[in-house]
């Protein structure tokens, strides 16, 4: 019986270390100028990564490189390799509109279509080929995002109706309706109030069972509140990566400590 | 009581002097023009207004001033507006989202601005010769409704293009990226979101080209469009005239009864362009008013 139970644990605790996205070596240079130097770290499977460091730091540049989002920047280029389900997101044969299809994104500013709420959630699965059904994927997704009981009644009406903390969620259910492996989110919080905010976090909370969460944020209470690990970047480096208990009581490097300790940034 | 010390009241007050004065002077200005305009449309419809009637729209012209009417020009016009609109509209909206969504911003994308921006600056005769000498001749499609007609599309194209580009840069680059982020590919962004979001501006864009295509004539006498038709076109290849043409022919005829003809087929067009514009008003309100 015990030996069961030890093996059940170690089966989770593999679970648990199971890499979904492998960063080596990492750069975003714009126009040649480096953005982001050099970076490794990993991203595991159900857990929350937070990145934080002070503005400019390149850590939205990082996390948008982790979809390519970057793209669509005129100038920019990739160096180093970003393993998703072992293959290199900027290798020749991958299709950036399967990558994004598969690694959801949030953005910092809630940017619903100036369509109806309905219609937000079902037109990323429709242009996919989703052929269940429509009703049931918009009612799971805006329950996933714990929208469903405030939108209910009106899912015909115009998303730009909504708060600005509805409409983040709404922005989340969007993402969640094409069952993403992984959800990147860009300060979602940045342009909400204190109320939608802890609305967002312990959305956060609730999503970690089934979703690769990787969030950006300038508030670092926000970061320790709701992360399993921690990046601290700055000027472009990656200069600290772990346990995000370990990083905000027992940073190895001087910098993180001072920048957690609110002496700088 | 006063809040702060005799001179800086002073200097406040000569503020507000100038700010007032730049407002009456900005007013004078707006109102000097709409006078002007009016002036002219009173002139207009009390030389015209005793010529329009039934018989008037419903006639082919004529040597006699009393039977002469405008029937001709007016469907020439109405065939010109639908084709020049089925014509320029998919080309010029599809050149625009091109320049904004999918071409790579560069040298070429530059050169190309500039040229379109260039070529909005060029005089309609410079166009009429275009026509001539491409549509007329080189293709021989004669003195038809379509050579006029394409002619009139290449004379409105940069202007298409330029609004519907300026309409499309107005959607913002957070809808974009929130469709793309969904695993959309370009085009279906720009056909599911950008462009319905940008119909407005396009329509507005549109209407105005279309009005200054329909208000054109120096194109049209290059090109040879008739100036008196006792017929009606019955298809693109058919010879035609227009209501600038007709209205031209008949100003320059020595007689007063054609002078006031002239001023009763300027009722018509602006008649139809108002109905242009009205239309285009409805439209472009309906489509903002179900985005919002």
């Amino acid at each position: 019986m015990a030996v069961v139970d030890t093996a059940d644990a170690a089966a989770d605790k593999k679970r648990a270390q199971e890499a979904v996205l492998d960063l080596q070596e990492v750069s975003v240079l714009y126009s040649g100028k480096a953005a982001v130097k050099k970076v490794s770290c990993t991203v595991w499977r159900n857990r929350i990564t937070s990145i934080i460091g002070p503005s400019g730091c390149g850590k939205s540049t990082l996390l948008r490189s982790l979809n390519r989002m970057n793209d669509f920047v005129d100038g920019v280029t990739i160096e180093g390799k970003i393993l998703f389900a072992n293959q290199n997101l900027y290798g020749d044969e991958v299709d950036p509109v399967e990558v994004r299809r598969r690694i959801g994104m949030v953005f910092q500013k809630p940017n619903p279509f100036p369509k109806t709420i309905y219609n937000n959630i079902s037109w990323g699965p429709s242009i996919n080929g989703y052929s269940g059904s429509m009703d049931e994927l918009v009612e799971r997704s805006l329950q996933q995002a714990a929208l469903w009981e405030e939108v209910k009644d009106r899912l015909q009406d115009s998303a730009l109706n909504l708060s600005g903390g509805q409409q983040q969620r709404l922005c989340i259910a969007r993402a969640l309706a094409m069952e993403p492996q992984v959800l990147l989110m860009d300060e979602p919080c940045s342009a909400l109030d204190p109320i939608s905010t802890a609305h967002i976090e312990d959305l956060l909370f609730e999503l970690q069972s089934r979703y690769t969460i990787v969030i950006v944020t300038h508030n670092m209470q926000q970061a320790a509140r709701v992360s399993d690990y921690t990046a601290f970047m700055e000027m472009g480096h990656l200069i600290e990566f772990g346990e995000t208990d370990q990083i905000f009581t027992r940073p190895e490097k001087k910098r993180t400590e001072e920048y957690v300790t609110g002496r700088f940034g | 009581m006063p809040l702060s010390s005799e001179s800086a009241q002073k200097q406040l007050a000569a503020r507000h002097r100038k700010s007032r004065m730049f407002k009456h002077l900005c007013a004078a200005i707006t109102w000097s023009s709409v006078f002007l305009l009016a002036m002219l449309l009173v002139r207009v419809t009390m030389d015209g207004l005793g010529w329009l009637d039934w018989q008037f729209i419903n006639s082919f012209p004529s040597r006699i001033p009393e039977r002469a009417g405008i029937k001709s020009a007016l469907v020439g016009t109405l065939w010109m507006i639908v084709m020049v609109a089925v014509i320029a509209i998919p080309i010029g909206v599809s050149a625009a989202l091109y320049l904004e969504e999918f071409s790579k911003k560069g040298r070429l994308a530059t050169l190309i601005e500039v040229n379109v921006a260039n070529l909005a600056g060029v005089p309609s005769i410079v166009y009429g010769i275009l026509g001539l000498a491409i549509f007329v001749r080189f293709f021989a499609l004669e003195r038809s409704l379509i050579s006029g007609a394409l002619t009139m599309s290449l004379l409105i194209l940069p202007v298409i293009i330029i609004a519907s580009r300026e309409a499309i840069k107005m959607v913002p680059m957070s809808i974009r990226y929130a469709a793309l982020s969904l695993g959309a590919t370009r085009w279906q962004t720009t056909w599911a979101h950008v462009l319905p979001s940008a119909f407005p501006g396009i329509m507005t864009g549109v209407i105005l080209a279309l009005s200054r295509a329909i208000g054109e004539t120096a194109p049209l006498i290059l090109i040879g469009a008739a100036s008196f038709m006792a017929f009606l076109p019955t298809g693109p290849m058919d010879s035609f005239t227009a209501l600038p043409i007709q209205i031209y022919s008949w100003v320059s005829r020595p007689q007063r009864e054609f002078h006031e003809l002239a001023a009763a087929g300027i009722l018509v067009l602006l008649a139809v362009l108002l109905l242009m514009n009205a239309t285009a008003i409805y439209i472009r309100n309906r489509t903002e008013k179900r985005l919002k």
